[in-house]
């Protein structure tokens, strides 16, 4: 019942926020943030009281309740380590984006935190369902309140942005839908049983041929929502047009679920299909890392030149996921934690600058270190967190990553690396643009951060310096996840070696 | 244990400093902001030293393990300190000559506005440093690694404000990140092979798992060599070392040339068995040396920025570290790093100084009659100076010279052509110390003196003028004295170098020849500069395509910003709008224009309608009679 009390409460506290905004709209915000961190709080003393130990049982949560039985739909959710780790930062970015949204926010207050918390909910509830109906509801419920969130709260162009992005995201969700019907339909023709729950459906049998294509049904709304190139342009419009909470969202949280949805669903549902399409996949994500790394090298406009970035470190994401080993996929873990905080905690940034100067035009700006000392040194941090300085979380991801990736393919390793050089080249091009040089116009328009803004980037500065020192604590909590996942990989590997000793 | 376990607080102290100026630095008072700044440094290298007694009584190989950092899999890294004799003369460098130049640097930049964050950086700096030479796994030593690479950048860049200075400081850290990226693909496959990136399992594995000479070992070396060769500016990377003189002086002697810039000998010092175990790679590691230090000792001798003289000269003599490295002369390798620690660091400060008494000029022509004005300055830059040239006899670059040219002529990896590169690179060296020498300290006074250091300026002036003469008698060659202390004290952790039998005999002959070499390129110097007025403008108009050459640094950053910076960058601008989006806008348009297409076929007008119907009637009868 707890997964669901996250997701209810959410929801309910969107309603309330949205009701109480007629009356009194400060009360609305801090019902959004006491929503949040009411759920912030719970999950993490669930983590507390589980460490150290993960491995106890299958699932740390579980809650089935037969919904429409003749169809087989139930509301299933189930946390493991991984879910728990992602539903942490969901609600640590959720808390963020209210307080962000304090001063930035003063139109139709209380529709915004309504869709700000819905779309919370959405997030969360893909992260622990597990009936693949509700999971395509849940990936829905993302979906409709961000479209709201970019298109009447964003910046000039928000409508061109927030088509896009829903145009994207449906068309790829669709496929998605088609896909689940197919593996619905294909398992009970099988077996009589029709049914979506996932663990059913894990042993599913599917045709060669059919579990490709219903791979890639599954694979399309996912790497369109991480997003791997080709499939990303959505994301800098998306990213660059969104209220600061929205891209905090976005790019913090939205993204992750893709990534999510490879891990739970697309390896463990369909490995052989995986496995065949593991060269094209790493390929794909280094493509993504340097080609988002060089373009975001060309950016003039903030926001867009950091949602550039994020499509290079989801690249990373790519590759390790299809590298199968360990060290990849907890590489991939941290990378999503990692990514959430630095990318979340530098769109904070860009919406503290602007909200100082009204623009994102890097070309505006310098010399801001005199006056804002510590706008200047928190951006530092996560400038190099996102050049993976030893040290901080991103690190840990990339060296991971690629340490993983190494043992599945040199070239693409060494590739892949190539982007560390040019994520150099784009973070200090940040540094330089808007704190380094002589003083611009702008500067004298500049403040240091107020006490709200130090309460949101302070805490985060912290947990990125933490987990660079720490990972551990991720990593024990999504070790049996990690390797559940790669064992039926691993499993369809010796399978397909098997087979081909038999037959050969 | 004994005094060994408090290793940790070695670079703590340091971190604890820069963490205090970080977060409260802004308002603190300046002399607690110095005493914060260098008070840690200092305490830092008491312990060095109280480590270091209890070390020598009990000489060992200490762990000391803080916490486990990852533990996925095979690959379980903890935050370790590893001790021995080699990382011990490198901590003890690193806070002694680190903490006379704090010490320096509070009455160099007492003027500066960013004072808290100069030693923050600089504290910052120690403790990577630290870490980078105490870690006992490659994880840790690559956090050290990046991190000086982070603080050399913000203290090149340190005066902000100037565009160029940002630049030399992107520049630094870019192309030694190109060096760090091969190195880190170089712990993938040391990984892949090991199974650990602890530097004892893999030193100890490495014989076994690989055979002497395998192309294996020779690629997992000569990654390290890249990561190497980029933090320690040898070619091809080392063209960012010159520009970053743009930061303050004490930062120049710290960072580039005492103690970070020869992080790359102490990687490859210490990975030694795996590149005995590739003669590729340890030729590749001598020739890089060779080359390097005959191409920054010319582009030395055409520099005019004092501090630029300064820098080619570090580089050259890294080379010589590395020369040393690559005929498996590792003991001389690190004998050079520690005396040049000293002397270079000295060469530096004194520099600092007498730029800051002529209100910044950085021009050593507009200099010239210092001597006399500046007599600390002078001494003790000329205690320096001689030490670098390699004086015979009384300085301490002329012991740890000698060693590396004995073992390049007489060591069994050595070899002719690398010999005659160092002997070459004596000479250079000498000439371009005697005129820097000559052109800043004698003849007529260009510029007045407006101020003159005071004494926590002149004091580790002082401190590191005798180091640079003493520290050379801790080894002596085998041929004058028995004081081998260096590599005596080092010889547990490095291999002890092999040389050609029957050449013992010769090692007079050598050191007389470079002693004569050193004295000709003295004399050459003295005669070109002082004895004959204007000669030095004439050989330069002789030659004015070559000088210039030499004076640009062999035009490599002109080819690299041709070959790399130029295409990415125009590829950037190029691509800047998204080419893959187009794709979809391309789509959008498609889709757009055929609904304007089809949307003026409903035009309301009946007869437009009723040729519609008709014509369709036409193709459905047409294709039921033709099928």
């Amino acid at each position: 019942m707890t997964l669901i009390a996250f997701i209810g409460i959410l929801m309910a506290g969107g309603l309330l926020a949205w009701i109480i905004a007629r009356w009194n709209e400060t009360l609305s915000r801090w019902i959004a943030l006491t929503v949040v961190l009411i759920d912030l709080m719970w999950s993490v003393a669930i983590l507390v009281s589980r460490r150290p130990d993960f491995s106890g049982t299958d699932w740390l949560i579980r809650f089935d309740y037969p919904w429409i039985g003749r169809f087989g739909i139930g509301i299933s959710v189930a946390a493991d380590g991984l879910s728990l780790v992602l539903l942490i930062l969901t609600f640590f970015l959720g808390a963020v984006s209210v307080v962000v949204s304090w001063r930035e926010i003063r139109d139709r207050v209380g529709f915004f935190h309504f869709n700000l918390l819905w779309v919370l909910a959405g997030i969360a509830g893909v992260f622990v369902v597990i009936d693949l109906f509700l999971f395509y509801f849940f990936w829905e419920v993302m979906l409709i309140p961000m479209y709201f969130l970019i298109g009447t709260w964003g910046h000039e162009n928000r409508r061109y942005a927030a088509v896009k992005f829903f145009i994207f995201t449906q068309a790829s969700g669709l496929m998605m839908l088609l896909s689940i019907l197919g593996l619905y339909f294909i398992h009970g023709i099988n077996t009589g049983t029709y049914t979506f729950d996932y663990f059913e459906l894990l042993t599913a049998t599917v045709g060669t041929t059919a579990g490709r294509w219903l791979m890639l049904g599954f694979l399309a709304a996912f790497i369109v929502k991480l997003p791997v190139v080709p499939f990303h342009s959505w994301l800098p419009d998306a990213h660059s047009q969104a209220p600061t909470a929205g891209s905090v969202i976005l790019a913090g949280l939205l993204l992750k679920t893709g990534a999510y949805g490879i891990l739970r669903f697309v390896l463990p549902l369909f490995p052989d299909a995986s496995r065949e399409l593991a060269s094209i996949a790493m390929t794909l994500g280094v493509a993504g890392i340097l080609y988002g790394a060089l373009l975001a090298y060309g950016q003039t406009d903030f926001k867009r030149l950091v949602a550039y970035t994020s499509v290079s470190h989801m690249g990373f994401v790519m590759l390790g996921i299809f590298s199968f080993n360990e060290l990849a996929f907890q590489g991939v873990v941290m990378q999503l934690v990692a990514h959430g905080l630095s990318t979340g905690a530098l769109f904070v940034i860009a919406g503290a600058l602007y909200e100082r100067i009204h623009t994102r035009d890097l070309s505006l700006m310098g010399g801001f270190w005199t006056g804002t000392p510590f706008i200047g040194f928190i951006t530092l941090v996560f400038v190099m967190a996102s050049l993976g300085l030893p040290g901080l979380a991103n690190f840990i991801a990339e060296f991971l990553i690629l340490n993983g990736a190494w043992q599945a393919s040199h070239a693409l390793t060494v590739a892949g690396a190539m982007g560390l050089i040019l994520a150099m080249a784009y973070s200090l091009r940040i540094m330089r643009k808007i704190f380094f040089g002589p003083a611009s116009d702008m500067a004298s328009r500049m403040s240091d951060l107020t006490l709200r803004e130090k309460v949101v980037l302070v805490p985060m500065t912290l947990l990125v310096i933490f987990l660079g020192l720490f990972p551990q604590h991720v990593f024990n909590a999504s070790e049996k996840t990690v390797k559940d996942i790669l064992g039926v990989v691993m499993r369809s590997q010796a399978d397909a070696i098997q087979n081909a000793n038999e037959n050969p | 244990m004994n005094a060994v376990q408090y290793l940790w607080l070695v670079p703590l102290l340091p971190l604890l400093g820069a963490v205090l100026l970080i977060v409260a630095g802004r308002n603190m008072s300046k002399p607690i902001i110095a005493s914060i700044g260098a008070g840690s440094v200092g305490l830092s290298a008491l312990t060095v030293i109280v480590i270091g007694v209890a070390f020598l009584s009990n000489p060992d190989v200490y762990e000391i393990s803080v916490w486990q950092w990852i533990a996925v899999g095979n690959l379980t890294p903890s935050i370790e300190l590893h001790l021995d004799a080699l990382s011990l003369m490198f901590i003890f460098v690193i806070t002694f000559v680190g903490f006379l130049i704090h010490l320096y640097s509070v009455e160099f930049m007492g003027e500066d506005s960013g004072y808290a964050r100069f030693f923050a950086c600089l504290n910052l700096f120690v403790c990577s440093m630290l870490l980078l030479v105490l870690a006992g796994n490659l994880v840790l030593l690559y956090l050290g690694w990046e991190g000086v690479g982070l603080c050399s950048y913000l203290l090149i860049g340190f005066w902000y404000e100037d565009p160029k200075n940002g630049y030399a400081a992107r520049k630094a850290f870019i192309i030694t990140r190109v060096g760090d990226t091969a190195m880190l693909i170089g712990l993938f496959l040391l990984f892949a092979t090991f199974n650990s990136l602890d530097i004892e399992t893999i030193l100890s594995a490495a014989p076994s798992r690989w055979e002497q000479g395998s192309s294996i070992a020779t690629v997992a070396a000569l990654l390290l060599l890249g990561g190497a060769a980029g933090k320690s500016a040898q070619l091809p990377l080392q063209n960012w070392l010159p520009d970053a003189m743009a930061g303050p002086t004490p930062v120049s002697a710290l960072i580039h040339a005492a103690t970070m810039v020869t992080a790359g000998v102490y990687l490859i010092a210490r990975m030694n068995v795996l590149f005995e175990l590739s003669p590729v790679a340890m030729t590749t590691v001598g020739v890089v040396g060779a080359v390097t230090l005959l191409i920054a000792g010319f582009s030395a001798m055409t520099q005019t920025d004092l501090k630029r003289v300064l820098a080619y000269s570090t580089i050259s003599q890294i080379g010589y570290m590395f020369l040393a490295l690559g005929v498996g002369a590792w003991s001389a390798a690190i004998f050079h790093f520690f005396t040049h620690a000293f002397f270079k660091a000295l060469l530096f400060l004194g520099a600092g100084a007498i730029i800051e008494a002529l209100h910044h000029e950085h021009n050593i022509f507009r200099m010239g009659g210092l001597r006399k004005q500046l007599p600390i300055v002078f001494i003790t830059f000329l205690a320096g100076a001689a030490s670098l040239a390699a004086l015979p006899l009384v300085t301490s670059g002329f012991y740890s010279k000698d060693m590396i040219l004995w073992y390049a002529w007489a060591g069994e990896k050595g070899s002719g052509l690398l010999f005659i590169a160092g002997l070459v690179g004596a000479l250079v060296t000498a000439l371009y110390t005697t005129r820097l020498v000559i052109v800043t300290f004698f003849g007529y006074a260009n510029t007045r003196v407006s101020k003159r250091p005071g004494w926590r300026m002149t004091m580790p002036l002082g401190v590191l003028a005798a180091l640079s003469v003493v520290v050379g008698f801790l080894e002596v060659p085998h041929n004058f004295w028995h004081a081998q202390l260096i590599s005596g004290f080092l010889g547990g952790v490095l291999p002890a170098a092999v040389i050609d039998s029957g050449i013992e005999a010769y090692e007079w002959a050598l050191q007389l020849l470079a002693a004569v070499v050193t004295l000709g390129g003295i004399f050459i110097g003295y005669f070109v500069y002082m004895a004959t007025p204007g000669l030095h403008e004439l050989v330069k108009k002789k030659f004015p395509t070559l000088h210039q050459l030499m004076y640009d640094g062999w035009g490599f950053d002109a080819l690299y910003t041709l070959l790399f910076v130029k295409p990415v960058t125009w590829l950037a601008r190029a691509s800047r709008g998204d080419v893959i989006d187009g794709i979809y806008t391309g789509i959008a348009w498609v889709a757009i224009a055929a609904n304007r297409a089809i949307a003026t076929t409903q035009n309301g007008v009946m007869r437009w309608y009723v040729l519609g119907i008709v014509v369709g009637a036409l193709l459905i009868i047409t294709l039921g009679i033709l099928v």
